[in-house]
């Protein structure tokens, strides 16, 4: 017995300390490394093809112009997952030393105050778009480095096809549907839907914003407050019609239930659907797949009822964040290649990394001219400042289950105006889970 | 002392073994099952996050029995339940009479039907989801050759959870079959024996004897089938995710949806009342048909 006890001891620290040195040996590699001074920074990214492509393209390009950082990306699920995944670790002390994620409302849930570190004090903030910068500032404090360009959510089209039926691009409702009658009556669908994907379903209503904005310019504060309702509120309502009335009318695509995104961008590539509403990242996804017909698909903003107020309704980028857990070198090594993202050099790296989905939002940044032209037709909504957020930038109220919503009303299974009070229960569980004042 | 002790504590009625050989076991099922339970009760009537919680009493429940999509999500829930249970018991009894009678290739055939429940549940799904494409799939193809229009099986609202179902219980009529084989094998020949030298024909030995004296397997196949009807989930999600909109959500999937979403409390608290319902069906279930056989 007495014998045994010390020799066991001696075993377990013998064993403690070899665990302990190949720990210390691992922690090493991760963490600010001695060896040659090369800093070693980790950097989560979602795992969407693009943006570890372009997080890819940064890191070489930043580490090529400065050698002693050295930049190794980490990547994470989309959507809901990843979400749970970002909060966790800023929760658990376990985040990357930079990390991306969204803008707006995703962003206000991060609890930025307490796990992210303010980047005021950086020399780039005055150049960024001031319609970025609230989507990253909180209580008065910005947290983010925008990670790609902005992004448009409205119809994608077929210019081939409205070449040959001698239409224009409508400028409003009214215009469309009849774009669209005249569309049937030459055979192809007039809209593609593709409910399998069952996200691209809310692209009608969220690109409409800007038609509701235009009606009810408050909208967006008294829908935060509790005091306006999609039901409720006609111009609000109206973008929940619209898309029962593509329905009624019979002019989506046979299959829509059962189609996927790419499968509808070949339809729109190839003719036979001429309008996609979509949001613009997708172009990216159409060039890669149809090189050749890229060309042939346009852009145009939702079209609300008055042609005046003809719109497009904008999606800030993403941004890239540091959490407060990164400290010394590291937290030196991160600023300065935040500062780089949000540099003219950094633009043209992301640009050319994957096709961009609009226009950058850091000054002196400029679009190359080999942008599909699709991208392009975006920035005259710019120029002529006739664009507004989604209504995710403006208000941190966005209901989980639009979606669903968005394909039942779709199919032709629930009417708008239920769908539109269904979705006002919605957003009441998520304004409660934010603690909102009002609700 | 303790020479005397111990001897002492084995002929204690209930076992050999003293009562803290026990305790391992139960710290395990009390840290990792008791603790969870009993603190999942107490945050379902919280509105929590990862960083805090308020309590706000049963405000969680009456929303969750407020919400359209849970009220649909509930009775599709039943309605799967039994419909897949129901057919496992039909389907599976039927087969194990076939298998377990004289025929060709019979050790071949009980492993094929057995096959599909060793297939990834996942993996079921997705293929499926590709065979019933309603234009592309392989099943509406082949429908389409014999003249006959295949419905959107995952699409058409009414069908989707239908559709679902029979996947499941292709998937699962395997384990019903060997349950009801090792039942049907297990009822000593001395009964198909007497039943025969009385005059009965097939279908009277099936009548009164396979049926009833196969009572045990029936009693298992419905409570296992039940269950993971009750709290089916992975089937339903790599298929349709409760699509199209809402029509084929079972609780499961709200549940899943609204922790997705950062409805922690809400979840929580759909948990508990899966938790409840599964219990109360089940238990008194259970009870009845035990008791049944008991009373016989």
């Amino acid at each position: 017995m007495f014998t045994a006890k010390p020799r066991r001891l001696t075993a377990l620290v013998a064993a403690t300390a070899a665990v302990a040195m190949l720990s210390a040996c691992s922690a090493g590699s991760l963490g600010p490394s001695d060896e040659e001074g090369v800093t070693t920074l980790s950097f989560l990214v979602d795992n969407e093809a693009s943006t570890v492509k372009t997080a890819e393209a940064l890191a070489a390009a930043f580490s090529a112009a400065n050698s002693d950082v050295k930049i190794d990306i980490e990547t994470r699920p989309q959507g809901g997952e990843g979400d749970n995944i970002v909060k966790t670790r800023l929760a658990t002390g376990d985040m990357t030393d930079i990390f991306q994620y969204n803008s707006g409302s995703l962003f206000q849930a991060l609890n930025p105050q307490q796990n992210l570190l303010p980047l005021d004090d950086q020399s780039y903030v005055d150049a960024l778009d001031p319609a970025f910068k609230v989507t990253v500032t909180t209580e008065g404090k910005l947290y983010g480095v925008p990670s790609g360009g902005a992004m448009g959510g409205g119809m994608l089209y077929n210019k081939r096809v409205y070449a040959e039926l001698g239409l224009t691009v409508p400028t409003t409702w009214a215009d469309f549907m009849a774009n669209n009658a005249a569309i049937a009556k030459a055979g192809p669908a007039p809209v593609v839907q593709t409910y399998q994907d069952t996200w691209t379903s809310q692209v009608t209503v969220l690109a409409d914003f800007h038609n509701v904005l235009t009606a009810q310019p408050d909208f967006a504060e008294r829908f935060t407050a509790n005091q306006a309702k999609f039901a409720t509120t006609p111009a609000a309502l109206r973008s929940f019609q619209k898309l029962q009335e593509l329905h009624d009318a019979g002019y989506v695509n046979e299959g829509f239930a059962s189609l996927k995104l790419e499968q509808g961008l070949k339809l729109l590539a190839e003719g036979e659907g001429v309008h996609f509403p979509m949001l613009t990242f997708t172009v990216a996804t159409l060039a890669a797949a149809h090189p050749d017909k890229v060309a042939d698909i346009g852009f145009f903003a939702l079209p609300g009822d008055d042609a005046a107020g003809n719109g497009l309704t904008v999606w800030e980028p993403g941004a890239m964040y540091i959490p407060t857990t990164t400290t010394d070198a590291r937290l030196e090594a991160a600023k300065r290649f935040l500062t780089f993202v949000a540099s003219k050099e950094g633009c043209d790296v992301m640009a050319g990394a994957s096709t961009p989905s609009g226009p950058f939002v850091v000054a002196g940044c400029t679009l190359p001219d080999t942008v599909p032209q699709a991208i392009k037709d975006m920035q005259p909504y710019f120029d002529g400042k006739k664009t507004s957020p989604a209504l995710e930038f403006l208000s941190p109220v966005k209901g989980p289950a639009l979606e669903q919503i968005t394909v039942e009303v779709g199919s032709g299974i629930r009417p708008a105006i239920e769908g539109a009070e269904l979705y006002d229960q919605d957003v009441e569980k998520q304004a409660q889970q934010l603690g909102l004042p009002g609700w | 002392m303790t020479t005397q002790a111990i001897p002492r504590r084995r002929r204690r009625p209930g076992g050999p073994y003293p009562l803290w050989f026990y305790l391992p076991g139960a710290v395990v099922y009390g840290v990792l099952f008791l603790a969870p339970t009993f603190a999942s009760f107490y945050f379902s009537l919280t509105r929590w996050s990862i960083f805090d919680h308020s309590f706000i009493g049963f405000d969680n429940f009456v929303q969750f029995f407020q919400e359209p999509a849970l009220v649909k999500g509930f009775t599709n829930t039943f309605v799967y339940a039994v419909v897949t249970s129901v057919s496992k018991v039909v389907l599976g009894f039927g087969l194990a009479v076939l298998l377990t009678s004289r025929i060709v290739a019979r050790g071949y055939l009980r492993s094929v039907v057995f096959f599909p429940v060793l297939v990834s549940t996942i993996g079921v799904g997705l293929t499926f989801t590709v065979l019933m494409n309603p234009d592309t799939g392989l099943i509406n193809r082949s429908l389409a050759l014999l003249g006959v229009e295949g419905p959107g099986w995952l699409t058409d609202p009414s069908l989707a959870l239908l559709s679902v179902a029979m996947v499941d219980v292709w998937k699962g009529v395997g384990l019903a079959t060997l349950i009801y084989i090792a039942g049907i094998v297990s009822i000593p020949q001395e009964y198909f024996e007497a039943a025969r030298v009385d005059g009965a024909g097939s279908m009277g030995v099936l009548r009164h004897v396979m049926i009833p004296l196969a009572r045990p397997a029936t009693v298992t196949v419905i409570i296992l089938s039940l269950i993971g009807g009750l709290r089916s989930f992975d089937l339903v999600w790599a298929m349709t995710r409760g699509g199209p909109g809402f029509t084929s959500d079972v609780t499961a999937s709200v549940i899943y949806k609204q922790y997705q979403a950062g409805f922690y409390g809400l979840s929580t608290a759909g948990n508990v009342v899966l938790f409840v319902v599964v219990t109360a069906i089940v238990v008194p279930l259970f009870w009845f048909l035990n008791r049944k056989e008991v009373e016989r």
